[in-house]
């Protein structure tokens, strides 16, 4: 508690002390809450959430900054506001037991009273002054007190004591809302902004095509800047969140850190691996070209590595988005049920885009994922700029979080349309899923069309929905241009063909040298072995020669001895 | 609140055509000063000897102001007889109060 105020003391030094009222956005227009130690007026139609927004600021008041509050209520019972602000999970009965708020119910019947001569408001300060005592009130609230000036015929008194309340309210340092009914040409019925100066919220509930909107304006706030737009809240189960529409800001950081998309051929498409943490990805395609399957794939990478994921199902039930993607070999039931991912389906028809923003808006505060899934945004319906204003604050938001945004976009067969080009430049990333027709058959191809501070592929790359997800297929490149499904297949069939053959070739050029080969040895060896016989013919002549020479030289001797003679 | 619990049983014993009546102001102002002294008029001229009057000054005592449901001060509350009424203002409008505490019906004096 001590430390939510510290930037309340810091705020009365610069100028203004401000009460916060712990409303998530009202802060943030209001630059740092309601002016504190004064009173503000809050006026709009019946209905428009004022004594809501007022019990808020004093619930807040009380439990979250420790500032005890009194409840004047001139309209309803203390029993009628308690179940009230039970509708909003607020439990006053045991805040007003441990005297962190009072309740003080002013009935005022006319048919009751009868005036006689002079009177002044007196009683009501006393009570007032008494209530804000016995609890150290910082905070009042006064629930309308318009219905005096029903209940009390002399509005001359009314007027001069309402003047003297606001006087007094401010003397007792409390910070008050006091609450007004819109009046025809004027902010309130009974123009109590006259008395009430220091700032004025203005609440308005409107219907834009059957579609009940609530909006919320800060119409004056002396001594303070604040924005001045007309901000969309939301009164639900979970108390009121105001949607601030200014963030013009574009000072969010820049993230270093790549998460996987969950497909392994897609990471390697974008040159970094993966999509840069905080950035926003858009993914289009036509009708059945698996944009959802796509985004589950990143949900379940997302959930994988630890972290929350938010997923806002416009067109499909939870159930129906987890029973298909079973069909291709993703259960993200697991993951719902560890609690990392979170799934909010809801017809886009069911409120207006600004209440879709709020509750976005809301449910990304609650769950404070790493990541965000919105499929398809081509869902929401409105004035083309409207639906781009409504993204682009969404992606603000997400952006300065730090949280990925992950967007599918379903397109038109023919191609974009108006919208689509205006959001995609606010994309980071953009991965178009096309359909390739050719052969009568339809192939799915993904490129990625940009990819802000990466290098990416410029491939068209095709892939495929197996039951093991999503696959990314090596496409054909050839002389006939890119080839995808049973075209790449024939291809590819021919290719591994031609190969064979080329094999069985070389197979047989090898066979037919080794033949020639083995043929010419042989010769070789034939003529050896003639060569041989040659010579040891030649051997054998020449030694018969020889023999013969001696055999005649033996003759001619043994004659010479039978002669006589000497040895020659 | 002490003053309102030892009051109710001595209103409970209080007989028919009494009147309780409680005049509520914020310390001692003209106009309360006014109120008190037209109501003890009225009161001593309609209500001889069957009244009672309560000041109840809302400075000292404010815990009681959200029980009468006061407002505006002066307010005179008649408590009994039943049903409750309230005057606010100083009293000087002698019809009006006559009328406020059922006094015109009864025809007096």
């Amino acid at each position: 508690m001590n430390v939510k105020k510290i930037p309340q003391t810091e705020n009365s030094l610069q100028t203004l002390a401000k009460a916060r009222t712990g409303i998530s956005g009202l802060d943030e227009v209001t630059f740092g809450g309601l002016p504190a130690g004064r009173p503000t007026l809050i006026c709009g139609g019946a209905g428009c959430g004022k004594t809501l927004l007022a019990a808020t600021f004093l619930v807040n008041g009380a439990v979250m900054f420790d500032e005890p509050g009194v409840f004047m209520s001139f309209e309803e019972s203390s029993a009628d506001l308690i179940r009230n602000v039970a509708s909003l999970g607020y439990d006053l009965a045991a805040l007003v037991e441990q005297k962190k708020i009072a309740m003080d119910f002013v009935r005022v019947e006319r048919s009751e009273i009868e005036e006689s001569g002079e009177y002044d408001l007196e009683g009501l300060f006393v009570r007032l002054g008494y209530a804000i005592k016995s609890i150290g009130a910082k905070r009042v609230v006064l629930d309308t007190l318009e219905v005096l000036f029903a209940g009390l015929g002399d509005t001359q008194i009314l007027r001069s004591e309402l003047r003297r309340l606001f006087a007094w309210l401010k003397d007792q340092n409390v910070s008050a809302i006091i609450t007004a009914e819109q009046g025809t040409g004027a902010l309130t019925r009974f123009g109590l902004e006259e008395y009430v100066s220091d700032c004025v919220l203005f609440l308005d509930n409107r219907v834009d095509n059957q579609i009940t909107t609530r909006r919320l304006r800060v119409v004056k706030y002396r001594g303070s800047v604040h924005g001045t737009n007309e901000y969309p809240f939301l009164i639900d189960t979970h108390g009121i969140s105001v949607l601030p529409v200014t963030s013009a800001g574009l000072a969010h950081s820049a993230s270093d850190v790549v998460i996987s998309t969950g497909v392994q051929g897609l990471n390697q498409m974008l040159g970094v691996g993966g999509f840069y943490r905080g950035t926003s990805i858009l993914v289009t395609g036509t009708a059945g070209t698996g944009k959802t399957s796509l985004a589950a794939h990143f949900v379940d990478s997302v959930c994988a590595s630890g972290e929350r994921c938010l997923y806002f199902a416009f067109e499909e039930a939870p159930a129906q988005i987890t029973r298909n993607m079973r069909s291709i070999g993703l259960d993200l039931q697991p993951r719902i049920d560890s609690g990392l991912l979170k799934f909010e389906a809801a017809r886009p028809s069911l409120f207006g885009l600004e209440m879709h923003l709020a509750r976005m808006y809301r449910e990304i505060e609650e769950f404070a994922p790493a990541a965000v899934v919105l499929d398809p945004i081509s869902a929401l319906r409105g004035e083309t700029g409207d639906v781009h204003s409504m993204l682009l604050r969404i992606i603000d938001l997400l952006k300065k979080q730090g949280i990925t945004a992950f967007l599918t976009n379903l397109l038109a067969p023919q191609g974009m349309d108006h919208a689509d080009a205006g959001v995609s430049s606010l994309m980071d990333t953009w991965i178009s899923l096309v359909q390739l027709e050719s052969n009568g058959e339809r192939n799915r191809g993904i490129y990625v069309l940009k990819s802000r501070g990466m290098n990416h592929s410029n491939q068209i790359r095709e892939y495929q929905l197996t039951s093991q997800g999503v696959k990314l297929v090596d496409a054909y490149l050839g002389s006939a241009g890119v080839l995808t499904g049973s075209a790449r297949i024939t291809q590819e069939a021919a290719d591994a063909a031609s190969v064979m053959r080329r094999v069985q070739e070389t197979d047989r050029r090898r066979r037919e040298i080794q033949r020639k080969r083995d043929s010419l040895e042989r010769q070789i060896s034939e003529l050896r072995a003639s060569l041989e016989s040659e010579e040891e013919e030649a051997r054998k002549a020449l030694e018969y020669e020889e023999e013969l020479e001696r055999r005649m030289r033996a003759e001619r001797q043994a004659m010479a001895v039978l002669r006589g003679g000497s040895a020659p | 609140m002490n003053r309102s619990a030892q009051a109710d049983p001595q209103e409970a014993a209080v007989q028919d055509g009494h009147y309780n009546l409680r005049l509520y102001v914020a310390g001692q102002t003209p106009k309360s000063i006014t109120a008190l002294a037209n109501l003890k008029t009225i009161c001593e001229e309609h209500l001889a000897g069957r009244y009672r009057i309560e000041v109840i000054d809302l400075l000292q005592q404010p815990q009681l102001a959200a029980g009468d449901q006061i407002l505006a001060v002066p307010t005179l509350v008649r408590r009994l007889p039943e049903p409750l009424k309230k005057i606010i203002g100083n009293l000087s409008d002698k019809e009006r109060v006559l009328v406020g505490l059922d006094l015109r019906s009864e025809g007096t004096p």
